[in-house]
Parts: structure tokens; sequence; C-alpha cells
């Protein structure tokens, strides 16, 4: 059987899930293996989900934000980006393939977008194969 | 307590069921703890449905619900409202198992990810706390942001009924696009006729304070609660003193293009942009003044017998609370010289439909004579060209949907003024939609004999005195050739450059065409997603002159709902530090974007509830894990973290 892998969504209330639920009225398609989490900004997602949805087994991570200076906080994406790229690090110590966390912009209206990057970052964790971590679980 | 939860899983007749197997999800949620009931109903969102919640509510004694259903932005209001009369409304959580499952997957994958997005909401609920929305003030004044006709008709609906409004506008005078219109299809009304009597009853209103002249600088807040800075360039006139008598534009030695003209006719660096601007006003535009610091030339206030004119007028920010904010940045033409492939670019004789509007008009550059711009002849030959840019891939994809009515207009208008001239109009398709436009296009068709060519332009050049404009008839197959003495383009509308930096001032999105996304496509058309600021006119899409204005008054009637209370419910969804365990390390305090985070005496944080709007952005940052978004905990998100996995 082929390898489906599992992938947590942070998805923000007023982008990127706004944009998964377009990319959903517009019936674009798009791999069932990410299950999304709404959360009211990016800013909110403390490294500590991120480690734990791996320690739990994830395969990926995917975080959507507001594009640059769209943040319906003023600056929660911002502080996104960095948590991410120190994240980034502190996985690629820990043994897990950086790529397998990715943060991306996805406005409102982006529903392809949404889409087209899910397919994406399902089809990357694809060719990574399972988390080194799964086994640990 | 452990909590008695009830899964209502819908089946939104074949949008969820159709490809979830609902059934399995309500047997599987059965299985969870705490969950002591599940079914599946058709439309839960309907009379009956809603009713199936209470009575199971009662019956099953439940004291928690999740509703598996659409994205919670479009029925969250609704169910909580069911469980209201029973329980805290945060005892009631939705599960996206349409828009993010059933609508964009297939077969058994979606009934296992609904299956665990249904789950983790039933995690998450668990541990939710009763809540009561905290009450905030209203400030009951309105900012409106742009002076055409829908900025216009919102302010005078919402001044009339009793409350301020301030009405910005970046140019020398409110009237927009509208005031350069020429006549108004389909009933030919003269544009300025009909809005200028709206202009002045703007200008004269005892509630609406009208800043010209002036840009949004800066937004904070939330709805009831807006702050905003207002830049007002100087005009280096005073509105109030000047009498328009002429005399400082009479001798001002400077002549530059009139932007209101399409560039069209000069005008000097003092100036009215339109005879019947309001305010009613000279502006000294400082870019094409000889210059003013140093002084060197000063003629106009020499000339100026009211003593209007004032060489030191500084600019000056102007600082306001307000409940809600209207956008009506209306629009601009997409750029021609981008429609590189037909060779349109740089010719006198190809012409914008603004232009050719201004050209119309009694007022404008011409007089109202037709003529061709390279000899000032009148034109025996006309081609215009509808989709200039619009229902193109390589340009705009949308419709413009106002110029097939225009354009026909044009025509109509070109044969009265030159009878013995041809007017060929190439169109993909005609859409007139509206209240009489279909009549009106038959009239232009058959009264007017224009020659209508179903087709896309090829080419464009210029072949010595004549334009000619190539392109397939679609209906018979042949090649068109048309010799044209002046070709008017129907250029595709876009959102105002400005509308991308005054939608990020805003925090709301806007889309490619740079037209403001509503809330919802169908329902919530005036509506940004964020509460309290709504959309009206072409900022949020094109569209006609009614259109805009029936816009305009639903997104007053938007605001004065806001001001018909005294206080706003604001989420209580915000962060709550435990003062007993917080290291005072201040970080929070630094990361907050609302300064909502207070440093104590004691050094520890607290979080004004006021201030906090709950992005959690704080939480995430606290390093000893102190501070907690209510019903978004730390705790919630990892088993839901877990359960999805």
């Amino acid at each position: 059987m082929s390898f489906e892998p599992k992938i947590v969504a942070f998805l923000c209330n007023w982008c990127a899930y706004a944009g998964a639920d377009l990319a959903g009225t517009s019936r674009l398609q798009y791999p069932a293996n990410i299950v999304p989490i709404r959360v009211m900004c990016s800013g909110r997602v403390d490294p500590e989900f991120i480690l734990e949805a791996f320690r739990k087994g994830a395969d990926g991570v995917f975080i959507g934000g507001c594009h640059p200076g769209d943040c319906h906080y003023v600056s929660g994406n911002y502080k996104a980006r960095k948590r991410v790229e120190m994240m980034k690090k502190l996985l690629k110590e820990m043994g897990i393939n950086p790529r397998r966390l990715r943060l991306e912009w996805v406005s409102a209206t982006e529903g392809q977008k949404f889409a087209d990057v899910v397919s994406q970052f399902v089809e990357e964790i694809k060719e990574l194969g399972p988390s080194p971590w799964r086994e640990k679980k | 307590m452990a909590r008695r939860i009830g899964v209502f899983v819908c089946h939104c007749g074949i949008n969820i069921a159709g490809t979830v197997d609902v059934e399995r999800v309500a047997r599987e949620l059965e299985k969870q703890p705490g969950v002591v009931f599940a079914t599946t109903y058709q439309y839960m969102c309907s009379d009956p449905g809603q009713n199936l919640i209470k009575q199971k509510i009662e019956e099953e004694n439940l004291d928690a619900v999740v509703v598996a259903a659409c994205s919670p932005a479009m029925h969250e209001e609704t169910f909580r409202g069911v469980c209201r009369e029973y329980f805290n409304e945060y005892r009631c959580e939705m599960a996206n198992i349409r828009e993010q499952c059933s609508w964009v997957h297939d077969g058994e994958e979606a009934t296992e990810k609904a299956i665990k997005i249904v789950k983790a909401t039933v995690e998450k609920l668990r541990d939710n706390e009763d809540l009561m929305p905290i009450l905030v003030p209203v400030e009951k004044k309105c900012l409106i942001i742009g002076g055409g006709i829908a900025g216009i008709q919102a302010a005078l609906d919402i001044a009339d009924a009793g409350y301020k409004v301030i009405l910005v506008e970046k140019e020398p005078s409110i009237g927009g696009r509208m005031a350069q219109l020429s006549e108004t299809f389909p009933t030919l009304d003269c544009s300025q006729c009909i809005l200028t009597p709206k202009m002045v009853a703007v200008a004269r209103h005892p509630n609406i304070k009208l800043l010209t002249y002036s840009e949004v600088l800066e937004i904070s807040g939330f709805v009831g609660n807006f702050h905003v800075k207002i830049l007002k360039k100087p005009r280096y006139v005073d509105e109030d003193a000047c009498t328009v008598c002429g005399d400082c534009e009479e001798v001002c030695p400077v002549i530059v293009a009139n932007e209101f003209e399409m560039e069209r006719k000069p005008r000097k660096a003092i100036y009215i942009p339109f005879p019947q601007a309001v305010p009613s006003t000279y502006t000294l535009d400082r870019e094409a003044c000889l210059g003013l610091a140093p002084l060197t030339c000063s003629q106009c206030k020499e000339v100026c017998e009211a003593n209007a004119i004032d060489y030191d007028m500084q600019p000056k920010i102007i600082e306001e609370d307000v409940g809600a904010i209207i956008v009506a940045t209306g629009y601009d033409l997409y750029d021609k010289n981008k429609l590189v492939e037909y060779g349109y670019g740089e010719d006198d004789d190809i012409i914008t439909s603004l232009e050719f509007e201004r050209m119309l008009s009694a007022s404008g550059p011409t007089g109202g004579k037709i003529i061709k711009p390279s000899t000032g002849k009148e034109p025996k030959k006309v081609v215009f060209i509808q989709c200039a840019g619009s229902r193109d891939k390589q340009h705009m994809p949308y419709c413009s949907s106002i110029c097939c009515m225009y354009t026909a207009k044009h025509a109509l208008l070109y044969k009265h003024h030159v009878p013995d001239g041809e007017a060929y109009i190439f169109y993909i398709d005609i859409r007139a939609t509206g209240k009489g436009y279909e009549e009106f296009i038959e009239r232009v068709m058959e009264e007017e004999r224009i020659n209508y060519i179903r087709g896309k332009v090829a080419k464009i050049y210029r072949d010595g005195d004549k334009i000619v404009v190539c392109g397939v008839d679609t209906l018979t197959g042949r090649k068109v050739e048309v010799q044209a003495d002046l070709v008017v383009l129907a250029m595709a509308i876009v959102g105002k450059e400005e509308a991308v930096k005054i939608a990020k001032k805003l925090k709301v999105a806007v889309d490619d065409g740079n037209f403001f996304k509503e809330s919802h496509p169908k329902l919530k058309p005036v509506e940004a997603l964020t509460r309290g600021i709504y959309f009206a006119g072409c900022a949020q899409a094109p569209k006609d002159i009614p259109s805009a204005v029936a816009q305009a008054s639903a997104a007053a009637s938007k605001v004065l709902s806001i001001f018909s209370k005294d206080k706003l419910e604001k989420d209580p969804l915000i962060a709550v530090v435990d003062e007993e365990h917080c290291s005072a390390c201040g970080i929070c305090v630094s990361v907050c974007p609302y300064g909502a985070m207070m440093k104590m005496e004691n050094g520890k944080a607290r979080c004004i509830e006021a201030l906090c709007e709950g992005c959690g952005t704080c939480a995430a940052a606290c390093p000893s894990s102190n501070i907690e978004m209510r019903n978004y905990k730390d705790e919630q998100i990892v088993k839901m973290v877990e359960v999805v996995i």
C-alpha cells in the first residue's frame, strides 16, 4: 500500500481558513491527508504544537497565515515566520527534515493557492516518506 | 463534571452526504467518551433541523453540542443561537465537514477525514469554558473613504438618519467617476445633472464632515471603536474664503494636463477640477506651482481679492474615533499600454472610454464635439472595442460588467453627433442584464444602425491617416478590416491602486483586480470579513450606477444597525494571564500588537480585556506557558492535534 502521510494544518481564521473555505466553495480538489485545525492567528501557533504534532506521529505540519502586511492582528504572521524559521533549525537538530514544516501565506481570496500549496506539500511529504518519529510514538 | 455531548451531523442535501458517509460519522462519534448522542439530519440549519437539536438537548439531557456541517463562517451564529436557549453558547461548536472536506475530497478518505474533524471538535468542546460577551461602547460616527456616487449615497443615508459622517476624498472635489460621465445609460440622463444635487447636499449636511484633498493614513481598533488618522493635504486656498471668481487661474502662468479631463484638456497650477466641484474652491497644485518655498511667482495671491490664498498652509493630521467604516474607493481603467499585443499603445486616435465620455461632455475638452484628436476633424468612422483587457486571461479574466452598455450609449451618441458617420462595435457577447438594458441595446442595434461585429480584434495598426482594425466576424467567419478615424477602447475596470494600501491599513483582503473581498459572495456582499467594515460601489466589483447606489444604501443600513445599539458585544475569546505563575519576563508585553498586555507594578503581566483582540501571539510567546487563550487553550489544541493524526 502506498504511503499516505498524516499532516496537521494550522490555519488562521481570517486568511488561510477562509481561503480553504473558498477552495471548498469552488470545489477545488486536493488530497485529504491534511486535516485543518482553526486558530485565530498564525501567531497563535506555539512551537510546542508543532513538536507535539511530530511527537504524535505527524509526517508534516502546515501553517497557513495572512500575507505579510495583511495580518488581521497586525503582526502575528511575522511572529509565526520567525518561529517557523527557528523551529526548522530545531527540527533539523532533532533529526526531522525541516521540509516537513511549511508556512504559507494564503489570503481569503486564494482558494486556488490553498489547494495548490496543500497538494504540493502532500507530494513533498510523500517523497520524504514517513516521519522518523513515527516508530518512536 | 463530564459533559453530555450531542453530535449532529448534517447531510446538507447531497453536499455532504453525497461524499461523506454521514451515518458512519455519527456512529463513530457515538463511541467517543462524553458523546451521549449522535444523529444525522437532512438540513440541520432548517427549522426542523434546529428543532431536532432542541428536542434532543431536552430528551437526552445534553449540555454541549457539536454540529458537523458547513464552515462556522456560515452557521455558527445559527447554532449558537439554538443552544443559547439551554446553556452557554460556547458549549456549541461547529465541525466544518463541507467546505474543508466533502467539497474537496472523494470517497472513503472524505469520510475518514470528516470523522477526524468532528472528533477534534469534540475534544475542543470538552474544555470550552462558559463565557459571556464583553460589552464595549459604540462611537456612533462613520468614516467613509471615497466620495464618488457610492460614498456620497452612503454618507447621505447615514447623516439623514441622524449620525455623524466623516467623508474622506483624495481628490480636490467629490463626485468621482460619475462626475466625469456625459450621459448615463439606458435613460440618457445627464450624469452631472443628477449627481450635483447630491454633491451639494453632502456639502451642506450638518452631520457630514467633508474632508477633500485628504487621505487616510492609519486605522486601528475594532468595530465600534476604530481610531483613524487622516492627512488633510494643504490646498493653499482657504475653502471658505474662496469665491471661485477665477482671477487666480487667469494669471497663473503654469499650464499642466487636467486629470479630471483624462489629461485631454489643460489646467493651470491653481485650478478647480470642474465647474461644479464640491467644495467649490480652487486648489493650488504644489507639484506644478513654480515654487512655494522659496516663493517664486505669487501672482495668484496678488490678484485674489478674497485673500483666500495662503502659501504657508501646512498639512494637517486629523484624528477621529469612529464606530464603522465604509470603503467606497471606486475604480480605475486598466492601463491601455499593457495591451501591447493588439498594438494599442500610444496613439492619439486610440482613446479610452473615459476619454470619450469627456469628449461627449459639453464641459469637456472639446465642448461636446466629437473629434479625431490628431487632426481635430470630425471622425467619419469610429470603432468601439469591447472587453479591452476584460474577459482575457492575459489581462483581467473577469467581465467588467458595464462596458456593453456604455459602448452602446457611446455609439448612439456618436450617431446623434455625426449622423453620416459609421460606428462599429467589436464584442464577444452582449451582456445587458439590468432593467431596460436589453431594450436599449435593441434600440441601438436596430434604430441607430450600428454595426455590431461579434469577434475579438486581432490587430490594430496605423496606416497613414487611418487606424486599421482587423478582426474576424465569428458569426460569418469572414475577416473584417475597418479603416477607422477613431478607436475607442472599453477598458477593463480595475480597483484603485490605492485600494491595496487601504486594504492593508484595514487588514482586509483585495483580489487580483484590486477589488475588496466581501465576507460572503452571495449573502454578505457588502461586509468585510472584519466586523464594522463595509464596501460600496466599484471598490468591491465592477458595477453600474444603480447597483453602486443600492450597495451604498445597503452598507449604510449595516452601519445604522451597529449605531442602533449603545453597546456592542465583543468576542470574549481573549488572553488570560496566570498571574501567580507569571515570571514577569515581559515578552508578552512586547509582542502584543494592541498594547493589551500591561506590566503591573510587580512586573507581572495582566491582559486588558477591552484591548485584547484574541490573536494568541502572547500565549505562543510565553516561555513559561502561563498565558491561556480562552477556549483556544494549549491543551485543547494539543488534544485536537492528537485526534487528527
